[in-house]
């Protein structure tokens, strides 16, 4: 008897199947030291891995997600799982990411709540959650704790790096970083530094998680959680990762569950129920002073200044890495021209670069997205990339 | 925009050098950067304006950049390509004078081709025909055509003068569907259907265009 396709997408050809997420504890004896001046110590990273590693270690590339992801990236953590992970489309057998031939691995970051050390961990010194003691991160932290991970994984070169929006941030800091552990990277839907516009939104999601009672200065996880304003900020975060067009063409002014206007205050067009179903969903997988340490490293992103003294051409003057970067034309939250920017300034270095705009009215989100044009660039670019390493050409 | 993707391509992959840093300007699908790495192991680097072009050279592991060439030259550095090549798309540029000083300043060198407005079978078509040229070079009715700034040998050795722009070699050329580029020496400007120009670009940088 043929079983439905929707119990066993696990054992689809093209996924990665069941897949469990794993943990590198380090800075146990000698802490890390944070672009803030602070240390941090002993540090967890959750991380998932597919595919194989060959003999040369020539074929790993290593995901990097954005703001609310995880190292889940791939495939199911079990077959009653209703969601594969955050980029599932993208990466197993036969897709861009081709387990096949790569082998992938995706880090989650400090200061997040999936896995990895962050405010909700406890403090060994305190036997409490850090909370606030926390110390405030930078992508660029994130990126240094990565390279634990890609030391114990004993790999010296990464074929590539990848991600989009704060994603494509490490991928971008982890080029200039480690210029000599990077052959090429894949750089998506983000700009070289954190706009006004990007921090005015940040700014009013962490306000309104601070104006939570329940979030009490970050001191909650005995008690009630901030999911108020936990909820508030992702419904903000989510106007921005879509697009003017999108919403109207998703949601237009249509009524959830009615017909005609009520004339009350009472959630009733489809934008609204929407956005509260985001909220609500988000509160049950994320921590809200997650949300705010993860939103404040967004914000503190400059390539300029962190690595090139104002300017964005002497940041990428010692990359190494080739890179293959796309925006997307209705991506508002971080627009084209950011993108094109970075684009012109690797030109002017003379590094090897493919850049092009992606026509979509997805937005920020569209990189999640299936999309035929950005699988096929990745897939194409990986390929090469691949061939002329291993060729030495 | 050509009927004959591969116009001049024996020409230009004959003059460059092995291993040379190249960019090529409209590149659309890669081919001929695809064939110079091949044959002569460059570098390869291009600026295509359509998506579906950059895709294709995607394809074929090119550094393409998605962008106008009249506006994106700005940021490369003098001479930092041994050769920029505009390869029968000088004719589609908004402001071909602002597009050459870019060349001239960012290559060593140049090899600039493009389709002679005033070969014999156009001339013919207009004076006998009375009507814009039909061509397999030219083959857009007014109304469409790409082809905003069409220009003759003639006048493109007389600009390059005026400019003050070295010309170290000519093959202007004829070149049929399917057939190999057939070097014209007589009269070219009446009997070869493309010029193809090599100029020297070398001495020419930011400070000496800002001074013309």
């Amino acid at each position: 008897m043929e079983k439905k396709p929707d119990i066993v997408r696990h054992l689809a050809s093209d996924s990665v199947g069941l897949v469990k997420t794993e943990y590198l504890t380090f800075a146990e004896d000698e802490p890390m030291r944070l672009a803030c001046g602070k240390t941090l110590g002993p540090i967890t990273l959750a991380y998932e891995t597919y595919g194989r590693l060959n003999k040369e270690k020539s074929n790993a590339i290593l995901l990097l997600h954005a703001l609310s992801g995880s190292a889940h990236a791939a495939g199911f953590h079990s077959p009653d799982d209703q969601y594969p992970g955050w980029w599932d489309a993208f990466v197993g057998p036969g897709k861009p990411f081709d387990t096949n031939r790569y082998f992938i691995i995706c880090s989650n970051v400090i200061g997040s709540c999936v896995g990895s050390t962050g405010p909700a961990s406890i403090n060994p010194q305190t036997d409490t959650p850090y909370a606030l003691s926390f110390p405030v991160i930078t992508v660029g932290d994130m990126v240094e704790a990565q390279r634990h991970l890609v030391d114990h994984l004993g790999i010296e070169k990464l074929l590539a790096v990848s991600g989009g929006s704060m994603g494509a941030m490490q991928a971008l800091d982890w080029c200039i970083r480690f210029p000599e552990r990077v052959h090429s990277s894949i750089i998506l839907a983000v700009s070289h530094s954190q706009s006004a516009l990007g921090i005015a939104f940040n700014e009013v999601a962490r306000q309104a998680i601070f104006q939570d009672p329940n979030w009490n200065n970050g001191d909650y996880y005995d008690e009630q959680i901030p999911d108020q304003g936990l909820a508030l900020a992702r419904m903000i975060g989510h106007i921005t990762y879509l697009s003017e067009q999108k919403m109207h063409e998703k949601f237009g002014r249509k009524l959830q569950d009615k017909e005609i206007l009520s004339y009350g205050f009472d959630s009733e067009f489809q934008i609204e129920s929407y956005l509260h179903h985001q909220g609500i969903k988000f509160v049950n997988r994320f921590d809200a002073n997650s949300y705010l340490y993860l939103t404040k490293a967004l914000d503190y992103f400059d390539l300029r200044m962190d690595h090139g003294e104002g300017n964005l051409s002497a940041a990428f003057e010692s990359v190494q890495s080739d890179f293959l970067m796309i925006s997307f034309s209705s991506d508002w939250l971080y627009p084209s021209s950011g993108m094109m920017d970075m684009v012109n300034a690797l030109r002017a270095n003379g590094k090897k670069v493919v850049y092009f705009d992606i026509e979509t009215d997805d937005g920020h989100d569209a990189f999640l997205l299936p999309n035929t044009t950005l699988a096929e660039a990745i897939e194409n670019f990986l390929h090469q990339e691949y061939r002329k390493r291993n060729d030495g050409k | 925009m050509t009927v004959n993707d591969s116009i001049g391509y024996d020409l230009i992959v004959n003059e460059i050098p092995a291993g040379a840093r190249v960019l090529d300007l409209g590149c659309g699908n890669g081919d001929l950067l695809a064939i110079l790495v091949d044959i002569k192991g460059i570098e390869p680097h291009g600026v295509e304006i359509s998506q579906s072009g950059v895709s294709e050279c995607v394809k074929k592991g090119l550094y393409v950049t998605q962008s106008d060439i009249d506006e994106g030259l700005s940021i490369y550095k003098d001479n930092s390509f041994d050769y920029v090549i505009i390869n029968q798309t000088l004719q589609n540029t908004r402001y071909p004078e602002q597009v050459m000083k870019e060349i001239m300043r960012i290559g060593k060198n140049a090899i600039v081709s493009f389709p002679n407005f005033v070969f014999i079978q156009i001339r013919l078509q207009m004076m006998l025909k009375g009507h814009m040229p039909d061509t397999r070079v030219l083959p857009f009715s007014w109304y469409e055509s790409p082809n905003i700034h069409l220009v003759s040998i003639k006048d493109f050795t007389r600009y390059c003068e005026s400019r003050g722009y070295p010309v170290k070699k000519v093959m202007h050329f004829r070149q049929g569907e399917g057939e190999k580029p057939v070097v014209s020496r007589f009269f070219p400007n009446l009997f070869a259907e493309y010029g193809f120009f090599v100029l020297d670009g070398l001495k020419f940088t930011a400070s000496i265009k800002d001074n013309k």
